[in-house]
């Protein structure tokens, strides 16, 4: 309905949570904020009671395509962004083929603007094949159309110390950024879910928090010996929360994020053998989720990344070890961060925009994205009514996968409309 | 009782000990001239074991075949199962030839949960060992056993002190052991050498010691774990074969330090040699044989009292 | 997991204080009636035998056992010599295992003389449906071949199921399907009695119980 439209006005929205005001958005841009904005022609969006936020931005998605397009594409993964109220995600490098060359990253950015759901920015691999022996071309990716500025072997951790401060010191030349998967693989080998009384108790071996936390002392110290950028993914420990705030008080260029998941979720869910909860790194304890909730609040972790991994329903229906880690996370990352930062009063909406839309945008180099609600800048946001409910039904997820943790769990909030670049993505809580 | 039979933790004291009541009479069955009854007749019970275990397996089939049910067995090797097929549809196959019960041994932790819970089959479902996690029909004939030498046919475990020694940490029985034998009032010891005893064994219902020795003086039976050669030397848990059965395993100079009482339990298969000497394992305290023919009778209790009744429940 | 039986057991009644349901309950048989009865079983059986000779009394838990003992007692004292007596649980070979959660086996104990070209005497205190007799043949059949079986019951109530018919009677006790017939056994219940008890207004009272259902020891 709306592709003819130039002009939308969004009435009485609450930007970042304030008082209502209407937002004028024109040309892929905000043209004007303030109280009853007139706009003859222009598509009105009514926004009473809604929430107005900068686009979200994804650190941390898995499109899955090339290669694994029965569990999702470009396509499906960027719908369920955008019905989440993403604007831009980062797609991981562990396709087939590994998106380890130009051509490959290429292909994805392509599939991306085609699909035009959402950015796709691709993450390059920085291994060839992620097989943590010798770098990939990490230039020719950066020098690509798809401009890659984040680099990471995700779902492999670069174990090697020398690989990974080569990687650190290469990246500095284009202002990239190695994003790493922390998982020490010797005490990890067959690893299933976090170490602990549980995994004792149910005879599934144990991925112990330490494995991470020694591999992000590491990194930090590598980062801060060769001067270059730090970006921890998924942060899942207490530990972990306390190696960053250090590193970061040393002053060194560390980020990290979290996911929604681990924001949420325990390790008691995994009493059920329900591959459903299965995901690398594991849900881990109480004290850990809240430790990172806190460390999100306080900024030491800097984002919220989803890790969306999509796996079709063979992959998850069958014995725990058998099963894929990794579970949905775009549809519902915006409910869990309300549930999780805002109802519990750890961050307000300003502080949600910073830590899904602002900051990640900053650590990808994606300069469009994330910016404030303001005159000037780009026409990327998303309406989200806080005081809705919703209980999670697998099938409604856009996504051509169902693994998400939260089937028939109530959460708040939800998003109503999406915008990029002044053109909706959702409207009215629809797919356009 | 519940419908399934997953872990020891499912037992209840009262359940356990009717299991434990039910086996004795049952047992008394195989004196008699024909060593079948009627109970199961029609029913089906379902072996289906991916994972070789002939000693459990034939138990199984010799319990429920005494019970008068159509047994079908169902072993994954040289079967669809090799073949890439998965644990559901494999599942939804003995649905359809209407299994009543599906004992299952599987090499994955949790698997027989799955099978019950994930509203695949109706039947109930018997966890005959899944990966390293429990093995409960095994633990109810152990205390079967217990009960039987230190305490009287039907009397109580409570108080008696039982040490469990070797890799816990891989052990399905004795997890299984653990928590059934706690349920059933005795005093349990775990020793292991560190690297075999899991993260968080401070919080279950057990001691746990790093020294065999001074366990052995107050223990009324101790239960010896197979230790897989191959978790020494590379598989870095211990040093060598040797080094553990100097410091763990049971031999004639340990066994002299047990009180006269004692009983010497093993689950099987032996490993000679490392875990347990020749000398004990053939000594009058072991009562290793034994265990067999009571995993007959104990098995028989657990089909009887899972499926008898399942017409008022459905 | 309750011991199933859908009759109350004769103990818990005895014990109620309700005074409705006392004023409901009737004594038919007192510790002397009980006494003569099996007295007169024990000379009955003699005589259909003439003599002891390779007689065995077993007893179907839980009453029919301390019945049996006591009619063997009495066989005893008459012909100055022991006779076996035993017992023989029937719960693995009911037909209605399916329709009532797991019962709790009890102890068959065969004397050592077996049960082989022996006359075996089933004891039971109440014959109702005659499904527990039918079990008790089957069991019986697996423990061996005896030369005769013969059937003694403390109350005939009648409202039988199966072609099934008792040798030796202490008492026939004509009932209604509403009513319950308890026999309490001092070696179980503390004392000696047999008691029907039914509804104050039988024609208002609840529908028939399946007779299936009423197989519940003591009381049936």
């Amino acid at each position: 309905m709306s592709d003819g439209a130039t002009e939308i006005l969004v009435r009485g929205a609450r930007v970042l949570g304030a008082e209502p005001a209407d937002l004028l958005l024109r040309d892929a841009a905000v043209a004007d904020v303030g109280p009853r904005l007139d706009a003859p022609g222009a598509l009105v969006i009514e926004a009473d009671g809604l929430v107005a936020l900068p686009g979200l931005v994804d650190l941390h998605t898995h499109l899955r395509e090339p290669g694994r397009e029965d569990a999702e594409t470009v396509s499906t993964g960027t719908r369920a962004a955008a019905a989440g109220g993403f604007t831009a995600v980062h797609a991981m490098a562990n396709t087939d083929p590994v998106a380890d060359t130009a051509g490959v990253v290429e292909q994805v950015w392509r599939l991306g603007a085609e699909a035009g759901h959402c950015d796709v920015h691709p993450v390059g691999a920085v291994s060839v094949g992620l097989e943590g022996v010798r770098l990939a071309e990490l230039g020719a990716m950066a020098d690509s159309a798809a401009r890659v500025r984040v680099f990471s072997d995700d779902g492999h951790c670069v174990s090697d110390a020398v690989l990974m401060r080569r990687a650190l010191e290469y990246v500095k030349a284009f202002d990239g950024v190695v994003a790493q998967h922390a998982q020490e693989p010797g005490l990890t080998a067959g690893a299933q879910m976090n170490e602990g009384e549980l995994s004792g108790r149910l005879g599934l071996a144990g991925w112990p928090a330490v494995a991470e936390e020694a591999i992000i002392a590491r990194d930090c110290l590598l980062a801060a010996h060769v001067g270059s950028r730090l970006h921890v993914c998924h942060v899942s420990t207490a530990g972990s929360v306390e190696i960053i705030r250090w590193a970061k008080s040393k002053g060194w260029d560390v980020t990290a994020e979290v996911t929604p998941h681990h924001l949420l979720l325990t390790d008691q869910l995994a009493e059920s053998y329900d591959p459903l909860f299965k995901v690398n790194p594991p849900l881990r304890t109480k004290a850990d989720v809240e430790a990172v909730r806190e460390g999100l609040a306080d900024g030491t972790i800097d984002a919220v990344a989803t890790d969306h991994a999509p796996h079709p329903v063979e992959d998850k229906e069958c014995e725990w070890a058998a099963a894929a880690f990794g579970m949905l996370g775009l549809d519902t990352a915006l409910s869990v961060v309300q549930e999780a930062m805002v109802e519990t009063g750890l961050l307000d909406w300003a502080g949600v925009a910073d830590r899904m839309a602002g900051r990640p945008a900053r650590i990808g180099r994606v300069g469009d994205q994330g910016r404030p609600l303001a005159v000037g800048e780009p026409a990327n946001l998303v309406l989200v009514d806080p005081a809705a409910r919703r209980t999670i039904r697998p099938g409604q997820s856009a996504s051509l996968s169902r693994n998400t943790p939260y089937a028939g769990t109530e959460l708040p909030g939800r998003v109503i409309s999406t915008v990029l670049r002044g053109r909706p993505t959702v409207l009215d809580g629809e797919l356009v | 009782m519940k419908r399934h039979l997953l872990s020891a933790g499912d037992l209840s004291r009262d359940d356990a000990v009717r299991v434990l009541d039910t086996a004795v009479e049952l047992l008394a069955l195989s004196d008699r001239p024909i060593k079948k009854l009627p109970t199961l007749r029609g029913r089906t019970v379902v072996n289906l074991f991916f994972e070789d275990s002939t000693r459990t397996r034939i138990s199984f089939e010799a319990a429920a075949k005494r019970l008068s049910a159509d047994v079908i067995t169902f072993s994954a090797k040289g079967s669809s199962v090799s073949k890439g097929e998965s644990l559901k549809d494999t599942a939804l196959t003995l649905q359809a030839m209407g299994a009543d019960a599906v004992i299952v041994r599987h090499q994955s932790s949790g698997a027989p949960h799955r099978l019950a819970s994930a509203g695949w089959i109706d039947g109930s479902v018997i966890n005959a060992g899944d990966g390293t996690h429990e093995h409960p029909t095994q633990a109810l004939l152990d205390a079967f056993t217990l009960r039987r030498h230190l305490a009287g046919d039907t009397g109580d475990l409570e108080g008696r002190r039982v040490t469990i020694v070797g890799d816990v940490l891989h052990s399905r029985v004795a997890r299984s052991n653990a928590l059934l034998l706690s349920t059933l009032g005795a005093e349990v010891t775990l020793v292991a050498p560190p690297t075999l005893l899991p993260v968080g064994v401070g919080s279950w219902p057990v001691e746990y010691t790093y020294a065999l020795d001074p366990a052995l003086a107050k223990a009324d039976a101790v239960m010896m774990l197979r230790v897989q050669r191959e978790r020494g030397g590379g598989g870095g848990f211990f040093p060598s074969s040797r080094e553990y059965s100097r410091r763990y395993g049971m031999d004639a100079r340990r066994m002299s330090l047990l009180p006269d009482h004692a009983l010497v339990l093993h689950p099987g298969p032996m490993n000679r040699g490392v875990e347990i000497s020749a000398e004990v394992a053939d000594s009058a305290r072991s009562v290793i044989v034994e265990q067999v023919t009571n995993g007959v009778a104990v098995r028989m209790a657990v089909l009887y009292l899972l499926l008898s009744g399942e017409g008022t429940t459905r | 997991m309750p011991p199933a039986a859908a009759g109350t057991s004769s103990s818990d009644i005895s014990g109620s204080p309700d005074p409705l349901r006392a004023s409901r309950s009737r004594v038919v048989l007192d510790d002397h009636d009980m006494g003569r009865a099996l007295t007169r079983i024990a000379h009955e059986v003699l005589e259909r035998n003439r003599g002891s000779d390779g007689l065995v009394l077993l007893g179907i838990p839980t009453r029919g056992v301390p019945l049996a003992r006591r009619i063997a007692e009495r066989i005893g004292s008459i012909e100055s010599h022991p006779v076996p007596v035993g017992s023989l649980d029937v719960t693995m070979y009911r037909d209605d295992l399916r329709l009532h959660p797991a019962r709790t086996l009890e102890h068959t104990d065969v004397p050592p003389e077996g049960v082989d070209d022996k006359t075996v005497v089933l004891v039971d205190d109440v014959l109702f449906s005659g499904r527990t007799v039918r079990s008790a043949l089957d069991a019986l059949h697996d423990l061996g071949r005896p030369r005769a079986v013969r059937l003694a019951v403390l109350v005939d109530r009648g409202h039988r199921e199966l072609p099934v018919r008792a040798d030796f009677v202490g008492k026939n006790l004509p009932t209604s399907l509403l009513e319950q017939v308890h026999v309490e056994v001092a070696e179980v219940d503390g004392r000696d009695a047999v008691r029907i008890e039914g509804p104050v207004e039988p024609a208002a009272a609840a529908p028939a119980v399946p007779a299936a259902d009423q197989q519940g020891e003591g009381s049936r």
